[in-house]
C-alpha cells in the first residue's frame, strides 16, 4: 500500500476496560473499582484497501479492539474515525449524526440506535465456522438475512445477489448450496459462507478474527487466498486479527503487534517479522515452531521470562519489563525508565524503515 | 527387534454408525522403539487419534478394532480385557496427553490430590509416599511444589499442561501418547512444553507418540514421522526423509501449504477440495480425487507402501520405480 492512500479508519487511544466486581471488604473500605484493561490505549490507522494485523497471543486484547470498533462492546475512551461510502454517510447526516467535513464519523460516539447503517460499511468474519452460523437456517437464509436487516432489494434480486456472493466465494454451483443447513458443508465451506456473510453487503471494513485457525493447514491458504481476491475485487480494507505470525506475513501489509492491551510494534509487516525490534516481538518470533528436522536436536532458546500477568494487573512502567530479557541484560541504563515509565510508540533509532514504530526504552530516545 | 515397545500390524479400526461403516483406521502398521519419538500427522478426520485410542483400548463405541495386531512390550492388546487393560496397560506402560486433557482436570479438587488418585487407583501408592511422589513429578515437569495445593482454575494454560504431563508420567509407562498436546496454547507457551517434552524423553528415555496436524511441532520432537490420509499410511519415513525429501504428492503439499516465517512469500499452495468421505472412500488411491498428479492407474488401483529404502515408506504409484 503506498503512503498517499486515504485514511479509511483512524483509531487513537482506544480503551476497552471491564470493571470487577468489588469485594465487600473493598466497598467498606472505599477502595477504588478494578478493571481489566482489556484494550488500554491502542492507535492505529487503516488505509483504503490495506490489509492490517494485529497479531499477539490469547488475552492481549486483539478481538477486543475489533470487537468495539464494531460497537460489539462499548469503548471506554479513544475515538475512531471511519470514513464510510457517500451513501451511508448521507444516511447518517440525515439522522443527525455528527460528521466531521471530510466526511469522517467517529465509530465510538455514534449513538447505539444510529449506528445501524455503519453495520453495512464494517462486517466481521468470526474465528469458528461452526459455531457462527445459525444451524436452523439454509445457507440462503443467512445470506439474505443482511439483505433483510438493511432494506435492500425486493425477495427476487435479493436472491439473485446471494447466487453471486456464493459464486464470489466459490460455493459453485450456487443452486446446489442454496437450501442446504450449515451442518451439510465442511469447515472450509462454513467459512466461505462465513465470508460470503460479511461480504455481501459489499462492506468498506471487514474485520476477520482468526478465520483460518479452525481450519485445516491444506485448505488454509485456499481461504486466505479467497480473501485476497474479494480484497482485489472490491477495495476492501482488512482489519485481519491472528496469532500467527507466519500467515500474517503472507497475507497483511501491515502489522501491529500487541502484548497486554497495547501495541509494542508497528510497522510494515515482512520488515517487522523478518527483522523484529521489540524484545516482545522477538520472542515470539523465535517460538515459532518451523518445519525444519534439525529443530529437533536442539533445545528452543526463549528469550522471554514467566508468564503473562492478569489484565487486572498490569505491571508499572512497560508492561513488558518483568518478562524482558533485553531489560535485564541492559539494567544499569534502563532501570529509571522500564520500571517507572510507559514507552510511547516511536520510531526506532538506527531503522530505516519510514513506518516502524516501536515501544521500547531500549530502541528509542529519551535522554 | 527387542528394542521395539510398540507394533502395529494391519490395524483396522471402524465406526459402525446407522449411515454406514466409517474406516477411520483401515490397514496402519507401526513400529515405535524405545526412546523414538513418531510423529503422526495428517489433517483432521484421517485418523490419528482413533489409532491412539486403539492402543488404549479406549475407542468410542460405535466403534471397534476390527483387525490387526497391537502388541506392546509382548502383550497383545486387541485381546486384553477392560479389566486387564486397566491393570496392566493404561498409565503403566502407555498413557495419554488428551487433546483439550488440561480442561478436563476436575475444578473441585486440587492438582496434588488429581494427581495422587493416579497413583492411588493404579499402584495403591499412597499417603505420604504419594504426596513425595507427586512434588518429584511437579519438579520434573517444571513446576514449584506448592502448585499441588491448587485448585486448576488457579493455573495458566500452560502450568495446567504441565499437570497433565506430570499425571502421564505418574507411572513411569515406557510410551506417552500426546494428542495435540499444544494446540490450545500460545506460542510461547508452547514452545516451553516442547522444549519440556524434549527434556523429558531424553532423561527418561521415554518413547512418544506426537499426534498433530501441525507439521511444525512434529519437527520440534520427532525421528520418524508418519503422514495419514483417510485412514492409512501414505508416507513414513526419517524427520529428515519426511522434511527434505517427501515423495509422496500429498506430502508434499502439505509442507508447501505451511506458511514460513523466512524465505520468499511465493503464494501459499493448498490441496483442493476435502478429504474423502471415509464411509465411502474413493475408489484406488483415497487421495487421487485431490491429487495433481493423479493418472489412470490411480484411479483404479490402490497403491501399496513402496520401500524406497532405509525405512522410507511412500503409498503412491509414482514411486514404484525406486522402490
Amino acid at each position: 500500500m503506498s503512503l498517499g492512500s486515504e485514511v479509511l479508519l483512524d483509531v487513537r487511544d482506544l480503551k476497552v476496560w471491564f470493571p470487577l466486581r468489588r469485594s465487600l471488604t473493598e466497598i467498606a473500605t472505599f477502595k477504588p473499582r478494578r478493571y481489566v484493561r482489556a484494550v488500554d490505549g491502542v492507535s492505529f490507522t487503516i488505509r483504503r484497501g490495506e490489509v492490517f494485523c494485529l497479531v499477539g497471543e490469547s488475552g492481549c486484547g486483539k478481538t477486543t479492539t475489533g470487537k468495539a470498533l464494531l460497537r460489539l462492546v462499548e469503548a471506554t475512551g479513544g475515538s475512531a474515525l471511519f470514513k464510510p461510502k457517500k451513501e451511508v454517510l448521507e444516511e447518517l447526516q440525515s439522522k443527525g449524526v455528527d460528521v466531521s467535513g471530510d466526511g469522517y464519523v467517529d465509530l465510538l460516539k455514534v449513538p447505539r440506535r444510529r449506528f445501524k447503517p455503519l453495520r453495512r460499511e464494517i462486517q466481521i468474519v468470526y474465528q469458528d465456522p461452526y459455531g457462527s452460523l445459525n444451524p436452523r437456517f439454509t445457507i440462503k437464509r443467512i445470506l439474505e438475512d443482511p439483505l433483510i436487516v438493511h432494506g435492500i432489494g425486493d425477495r427476487r434480486e435479493r436472491e439473485e445477489m446471494v447466487a453471486k456472493m456464493l459464486e464470489a466465494v466459490k460455493l459453485t454451483p450456487a443452486s446446489d448450496f442454496m437450501e442446504r443447513y450449515p451442518h451439510q458443508l465442511s469447515g472450509g465451506q462454513r467459512q466461505r459462507v462465513a465470508i460470503a456473510r460479511a461480504f455481501i453487503l459489499n462492506p468498506s471494513l471487514v474485520v476477520a478474527d482468526e478465520p483460518v485457525s479452525m481450519l485445516d493447514v491444506s485448505i488454509r491458504a485456499e481461504i486466505l487466498e479467497l480473501l485476497l481476491d474479494l480484497k482485489g475485487k472490491l477495495g476492501t480494507s482488512y482489519l485481519f486479527i491472528t496469532h500467527d505470525l507466519a500467515v500474517a506475513r503472507y497475507i497483511c501489509d501491515r502489522i501491529a503487534v500487541m502484548y497486554l492491551g497495547r501495541i509494542v510494534e508497528i510497522g510494515d509487516a515482512r520488515r517487522v517479522i523478518e527483522r523484529p525490534v521489540h524484545p516482545y516481538t522477538k520472542a515470539l518470533i523465535a517460538a515459532i515452531p518451523e518445519p525444519d528436522p534439525e529443530n529437533r536436536k536442539r533445545f528452543r532458546e526463549l528469550r522471554i521470562k514467566g508468564e503473562v500477568p492478569s489484565a487486572a494487573a498490569i505491571p508499572p512502567g512497560c508492561r513488558f519489563h518483568p518478562r524482558c530479557v533485553e531489560f535485564e541484560e541492559d539494567y544499569d541504563r534502563l532501570k529509571p525508565m522500564c520500571p517507572v515509565k510507559e514507552p510511547p510508540l516511536k520510531r526506532p533509532l538506527a531503522e530505516v524503515e519510514e513506518e516502524r514504530r516501536v515501544a521500547c526504552w531500549r530502541y528509542i530516545t529519551w535522554e | 527387534m527387542a528394542s521395539e515397545v510398540l507394533v502395529i500390524e494391519g490395524l483396522k479400526t471402524y465406526y459402525f454408525t446407522l449411515k454406514g461403516i466409517v474406516r477411520a483406521v483401515d490397514g496402519v502398521s507401526l513400529k515405535l522403539r524405545r526412546g523414538e519419538v513418531l510423529g503422526l500427522a495428517g489433517e483432521s478426520g484421517s485418523g490419528k487419534s482413533t489409532i491412539a485410542w486403539s492402543i488404549l483400548g479406549l475407542v468410542p463405541p460405535p466403534g471397534r478394532i476390527v483387525s490387526g495386531s497391537i502388541v506392546v512390550d509382548g502383550m497383545e492388546v486387541t485381546r486384553m480385557s477392560e479389566s486387564e487393560l486397566r491393570r496392566k496397560l493404561r498409565w503403566k506402560k502407555v498413557s495419554m496427553i488428551f487433546q483439550g486433557a488440561m480442561n478436563a482436570l476436575t475444578p473441585v479438587y486440587t492438582v496434588g490430590r488429581q494427581i495422587e488418585e493416579v497413583l492411588r487407583v493404579h499402584a495403591g501408592i499412597s499417603g505420604y509416599e504419594a504426596r513425595k511422589r507427586v512434588y518429584e513429578l511437579l519438579e520434573s515437569v517444571g513446576l514449584h511444589k506448592t502448585i499441588a495445593d491448587r485448585y486448576p482454575h488457579e493455573l495458566s494454560g500452560g502450568q495446567k499442561q504441565r499437570v497433565v504431563i506430570a499425571m502421564a508420567l505418574a507411572l513411569e509407562p515406557d510410551i506417552v501418547i500426546a494428542d495435540e498436546p499444544t494446540t490450545a496454547l500460545d506460542v510461547v507457551v508452547q514452545a516451553q512444553i516442547l522444549n519440556l517434552l524434549k527434556r523429558l524423553q531424553r532423561e527418561k528415555g521415554l518413547s512418544i507418540i506426537l499426534i498433530t496436524h501441525d507439521l511444525g511441532v512434529i519437527a520440534e520432537l520427532a525421528d520418524t514421522v508418519a503422514i495419514m490420509y483417510a485412514g492409512k499410511i501414505v508416507e513414513y519415513g526419517s524427520s529428515e526423509d519426511i522434511y527434505k525429501n517427501p515423495k509422496h504428492p500429498y506430502t508434499q503439499a502439505l509442507l508447501k501449504a505451511i506458511p514460513r516465517l523466512r524465505g520468499p512469500v511465493d503464494k501459499l499452495a493448498y490441496i483442493p477440495g476435502q478429504p474423502p468421505d471415509l464411509r465411502n472412500p474413493p475408489q484406488g488411491c483415497r487421495f487421487h480425487p485431490r491429487c495433481p498428479l493423479a493418472f489412470e492407474r490411480c484411479r483404479m488401483n490402490e497403491p501399496p507402501l513402496f520401500n524406497l529404502g532405509d525405512g522410507h515408506l511412500s503409498a503412491c504409484w509414482l514411486n514404484e520405480g525406486e522402490a
